[in-house]
């Protein structure tokens, strides 16, 4: 009984150990997007109405899109943008979340009601039709000079903070639970005994101790982020051509889908294996760093 | 409880002003102008023409004077026109709203009936063969991009079998209900395969801690059915909070529904924020946006009072008012 438990166990680590390796190699080939396309002598921008949707070829394994542009080559640039989107936006979400899980948990009463009524509002919000409206925003009529506005890497910034500036509730909820019950502990009221101020308790005994929560919560907000820019892309508002990403690629898609079916069915699926192999990882670092959900309760 | 009531629905009034201020400061700040670019259509307008017609509809006062009069307007049920529709805001709003629910009320329904029996399948074999395959469905669930799985149902069913139309809410007028059906079936069927997955995570979880429970024991114990001891007795506690959980995705379900909507050109509310948005149709996208934190809002209220009827040990004092 002992020893199948542990094959489960084992097995569903392994998943988890797969899904890890999976992520690295698409990571690793993402950022050798630039030496695939050396290697296969094609250019990812070079626009060749001669070769629209050609089928795969020694030159173009996987075949091209509908301005004769390399499919391969052009996933692989579009893999860098949404990977790039999906971590920084985690990453800026989970500070902000931290952030906030750690002083509602930590000084409780009206600043914890006030933080977390603020978050229960966040989460009770339209998401996506907001961030329609938000991504669709003219940033010239904000004051931004409109040659920054309109630069190529002003979309992938943009979608890093609006994805960032709703994503990071997950995390201090979590934080939060976490800093609750890390301050009733007897090393942290220890250091109070000892006199150690506010900012030091919960940098240097609440943090190391809400750690584990706060990685489980932003890989699994990591896959979160990477459908949200691939819809939003999608639909035309997050990433803007020519710069590639797995959403806006698969934009026109809908319209091709009878000619050129394999245009439909690569990029959404590097989306599909990329989010469900952050949800195992997320998963099997839930198991493997919180004791008590080891049944996977 | 009609303190509770009253006080929530207080807040949510509240909630539903501040929204209305930053989505007309949001909608404000789109490109491009509404009478601009019906000039920009239209090479007979003279910008006399324009300043009229802008004057007309108020497009020449200030935004927060512009806000204040869709307010009293609003409170006194008038939401103004329509600028694609060319029809009054809840003209256009109400058979697209019966629509999304249509849609949203079926793949609900749907997904509830597989991931009842699935969660409670799993949860009584946890660690089994089977507990992780459904395990697996439930994260492939999980994961997909919507808007791909629509792709993927519409490249087999209507373009490779032509089985099923791509398309559309079936033909106008139609005679009979079963005339519409097949239109119905791909964005169901996306939508139920979007939410299945989490529903049977919730369902499992939650039976898993109930049938740990001593009650679950005594119920085995006194000599119940197994059938018995887990349908009556564990999943109806196993209830609380996935009905909670689902109560609270009610924003979500909008969310789902834009996409839906917009990939299967089907009259509802999801297509109908994204068109009015991008087609700066103000009047619209806003009672459209409001209309969605409302049911948010709602879903919000609607799990923590079942919350307390469901269960006996909370009272309404208690909940967060």
């Amino acid at each position: 009984m002992r020893g199948r438990r542990f094959l489960r166990r084992f097995a569903r680590h392994r998943l988890a150990l797969a899904s890890a390796v999976l992520l690295a190699l698409l990571t690793l080939a993402a950022v050798a997007a630039p030496l695939v396309e050396a290697a296969l002598g094609v250019d990812q921008t070079a626009v060749s109405l001669l070769d629209r949707f050609a089928p795969p070829s020694a030159e173009h394994p996987l075949g091209t899109d509908e301005l004769g542009r390399d499919l391969l080559v052009r996933l692989l640039y579009g893999g860098r943008v949404s990977l790039f989107v999906g971590v920084a936006a985690a990453l800026a979400a989970a500070l902000i979340g931290t952030g906030v899980g750690l002083l509602a948990g930590f000084f409780g009463g009206r600043t914890d009601a006030l933080l977390m009524r603020i978050t229960d509002g966040m989460i009770a919000l339209p998401l996506l039709p907001l961030l329609i409206v938000l991504a669709a925003v003219d940033l010239t009529r904000l004051g931004v000079p409109a040659s920054w506005a309109g630069a190529e890497d002003a979309s992938l910034l943009r979608i890093v903070a609006l994805v960032a500036l709703f994503g990071w509730t997950t995390v201090a909820r979590l934080v939060r639970g976490a800093t609750l019950s890390a301050r009733r502990r007897d090393y942290v009221l220890a250091a109070v005994a000892l006199g150690a101020g506010s900012r030091r308790i919960m940098l240097a005994h609440i943090l190391p101790n809400v750690a584990a929560p706060a990685v489980v919560a932003t890989t699994l907000t990591v896959g979160n982020v990477i459908l949200l820019e691939s819809v939003l892309s999608f639909l035309g508002l997050g990433i803007q051509p020519p710069l590639p990403s797995w959403g806006n690629m698969l934009t026109g898609a809908q319209d091709l889908v009878t000619t050129a079916p394999w245009l439909a069915v690569w990029p959404g699926l590097l989306i599909f294996v990329t989010v469900i192999a952050v949800n195992l990882l997320g998963d099997g670092l839930q198991d493997a760093l919180d004791p008590r959900t080891l049944g996977r309760a | 409880m009609t303190r509770f009531l009253l006080s929530r629905l207080l807040q949510a009034a509240v909630v539903l002003l501040v929204m209305s201020v930053l989505v007309t400061v949001l909608l404000g700040l789109m490109p491009g102008d509404p009478v601009d670019l019906m000039a920009a259509g239209n090479p007979h307008m003279t910008p006399a023409d324009v300043a009229r017609l802008k004057a007309l509809h108020g497009l020449d006062r200030p935004l927060h004077e512009r806000y204040l009069n869709w307010l009293s307007a609003a409170l006194r049920g008038d939401f103004g026109h329509s600028r694609l529709y060319s029809q009054p805001v809840l003209a256009v709003l109400a058979p697209r709203l019966v629509n999304t629910l249509l849609l949203l009320g079926a793949a609900f329904v749907l997904a509830i009936a597989v991931a009842l029996p699935l969660g409670v399948y799993a949860a009584r074999r946890p660690h089994s063969l089977i507990d992780d395959a459904v395990n697996l469905f439930c994260f492939a669930g999980i994961s997909i991009p919507a808007f791909w799985l629509a792709l993927l149902l519409i490249l087999l069913f209507a373009v490779t079998l032509g089985w099923l139309p791509a398309s559309g809410a079936g033909p106008v007028g139609a005679a009979a209900w079963w005339e519409r059906l097949p239109y119905f079936v791909l964005p169901v069927l996306t939508l139920t395969l979007a939410s299945i997955g989490g529903y049977t995570r919730y369902v499992r979880a939650s039976m898993l801690v109930e049938l740990r429970q001593d009650y679950v024991r005594t119920a085995r114990a006194k000599g119940l059915s197994e059938r018995q001891v887990v349908w009556r007795h564990a999943l109806r506690n196993a209830f609380i909070p996935v009905v909670t959980i689902v109560a609270l995705e009610f924003g979500t379900l909008f969310s789902g529904a834009l996409v839906t909507e917009t990939m299967f050109a089907w009259p509802g509310m999801g297509k109908l924020i994204y068109d009015s948005i991008m087609g700066n149709d103000a009047n619209v996208a806003l009672v459209a946006l409001l209309l969605a934190t409302a049911t948010t809002l709602a879903g919000n209220l609607m799990a923590d009072v079942a919350y307390a009827a469901l269960d006996p040990r909370i009272t309404f004092r208690e909940l967060r008012t």
